[in-house]
């Protein structure tokens, strides 16, 4: 029984494979219709995410399985008090593989401790969120072919950003790949991501805070949201979160075949005016995001 | 000054000048029935000045524990008057409650219940963080 609470609980070689199922979904959706046929995907949803919360059970629906759950803490048992343990003890009997978003750092490895069945993380805090990683990296490999030699362009939220974390942590694992890392001074990547992943592994990164300099040299700009709910000082929030806004003048100098991408939702950092340019993938990205999050379901209840 | 040497039991020699009582507390030597000396400040040719704790009794000591507070110290555990085993020390993969997490994101503190477990994320600069959250833990003196 395997839970998925980091992206590094995967092996390069288990993405390899993951990536190579959710290729197969793509390519041959009916043979994976019933593959899940009398399953049931627990969502436990102790903060709201639409979007994260219907990929998963668009995800488990495509696979011919059912869903059960809730969308918010208000409509479970934590609003009575009961702990994680207690309740993942109890979804277990009930449900095939949890899928889990928590507002609190950790809750997600805490029930995969106690879970009788497979655990996916589907956001805790801010802190992992690894299907996101999932469909971040089946967005490059689809759209490159590849992850080594890759200069990637990371803008943003840096600080706070669990997404840019997480995919810094998952593409630190392959050759030659670079990292130029956008953000203002005040939203800086955390001191212990460079040292202990980014330094310890070799890896060549620079850091600036001007978007545009930057934009001849990438292959990948991952945007990100400067979000509201990481900041304790409104005021800070609302000075920084129009930093870095991607616009069609922005990408005159970028590479015909750059690949942007933004976890979602946006708000406002990229004008809406990119959307229809060959290179924004941050629609594919979502889509993405449902075929790896089935491959990692086919996986986890070794279905596949 | 002289303190007796002991018969059977354990000495754990060269602490770090001033944290005897750190470990006195940690290890809960307090609760022992048996004769503990600890000594501060006893002249060192390798370290200047050390702490040592004799414990009058062969007992488990938490050597990850120990390990963790202060990695240069060495047990010694002594049978019938002769020095049978020494052991060096070295931080420990894992300490279970001897940090505390003190994110308010954690998850460990919104439910009591939960372990504060911490893991060693970097060997040369000591640096532990919680499992749950990630965060780096301080030891008590460094807060």
């Amino acid at each position: 029984m395997r839970s998925v609470i980091d992206i590094l609980d995967l092996t390069v070689e288990e993405i390899t494979d993951l990536i190579a199922t959710a290729d197969d979904i793509i390519a041959n959706p009916a043979k994976y219709a019933e593959k899940c046929h009398g399953k049931k995907l627990a969502t436990l949803f102790f903060e709201p995410s639409t979007r994260t919360r219907l990929s998963f059970e668009a995800a488990m629906y495509e696979l011919g399985g059912h869903v059960i759950g809730f969308s918010e803490a208000q409509s479970s048992s934590a609003a009575k008090g009961e702990s994680i343990a207690d309740t993942v003890r109890t979804v277990s009997c009930y449900a095939d593989i949890i899928a889990m978003r928590h507002p609190k750092e950790g809750a997600p490895l805490v029930a995969s401790m106690k879970s009788g069945v497979p655990v996916i993380n589907a956001g805790d805090g801010g802190h992992n969120h690894p299907t996101q990683t999932l469909a971040d990296l089946l967005t490059i490999h689809r759209e490159k072919g590849r992850f080594s030699g890759l200069t990637v362009g990371l803008c943003g939220d840096l600080k706070f950003g669990r997404t840019v974390h997480s995919l810094i942590n998952a593409l630190s694992r392959y050759e030659d790949v670079r990292f130029v890392l956008i953000s203002p001074n005040e939203l800086v990547l955390p001191e212990y991501m460079k040292t202990e992943v980014l330094e310890r592994k070799n890896l060549t990164y620079r850091e600036t805070t001007d978007l545009e300099e930057a934009m001849p040299e990438l292959d990948i700009l991952y945007m990100t949201r400067v979000q509201r709910e990481r900041f304790f000082n409104e005021a800070d929030y609302i000075r920084l979160k129009d930093s870095y806004i991607l616009t069609p003048d922005k990408l005159l100098n970028a590479k015909s075949d750059l690949c942007i991408m933004h976890p979602l939702p946006r708000v406002g950092e990229i004008a809406g005016s990119v959307d229809d340019d060959p290179r924004a993938c941050y629609f594919k990205q979502v889509l993405y995001g449902k075929y790896m999050r089935m491959a990692l379901i086919l996986k986890l209840l070794e279905v596949a | 000054m002289v303190i007796d040497s002991i018969k059977n039991g354990i000495v754990i020699d060269h602490i770090q000048s001033g944290r005897s009582m750190e470990l006195y507390r940690l290890l809960n030597l307090d609760r022992l029935k048996c004769s503990v000396a600890i000594i501060k400040n006893a002249p060192s040719d390798k370290m200047g000045r050390k702490d040592i704790i004799k414990i009058d009794e062969v007992l488990d000591v938490d050597l990850d524990m120990l390990g963790y507070i202060d990695p240069g110290a060495t047990v010694n555990i002594i049978r019938d008057g002769v020095l049978v085993e020494k052991r060096h020390l070295e931080l420990p993969e894992q300490v279970e409650n001897v940090i505390f997490c003190k994110n308010p994101r954690c998850i460990v503190t919104s439910e009591r219940e939960i372990s504060h477990i911490f893991r060693l994320s970097d060997r040369e600069r000591g640096v532990y963080r919680c499992i749950y959250c990630e965060t780096e833990g301080k030891r008590s003196e460094e807060e």
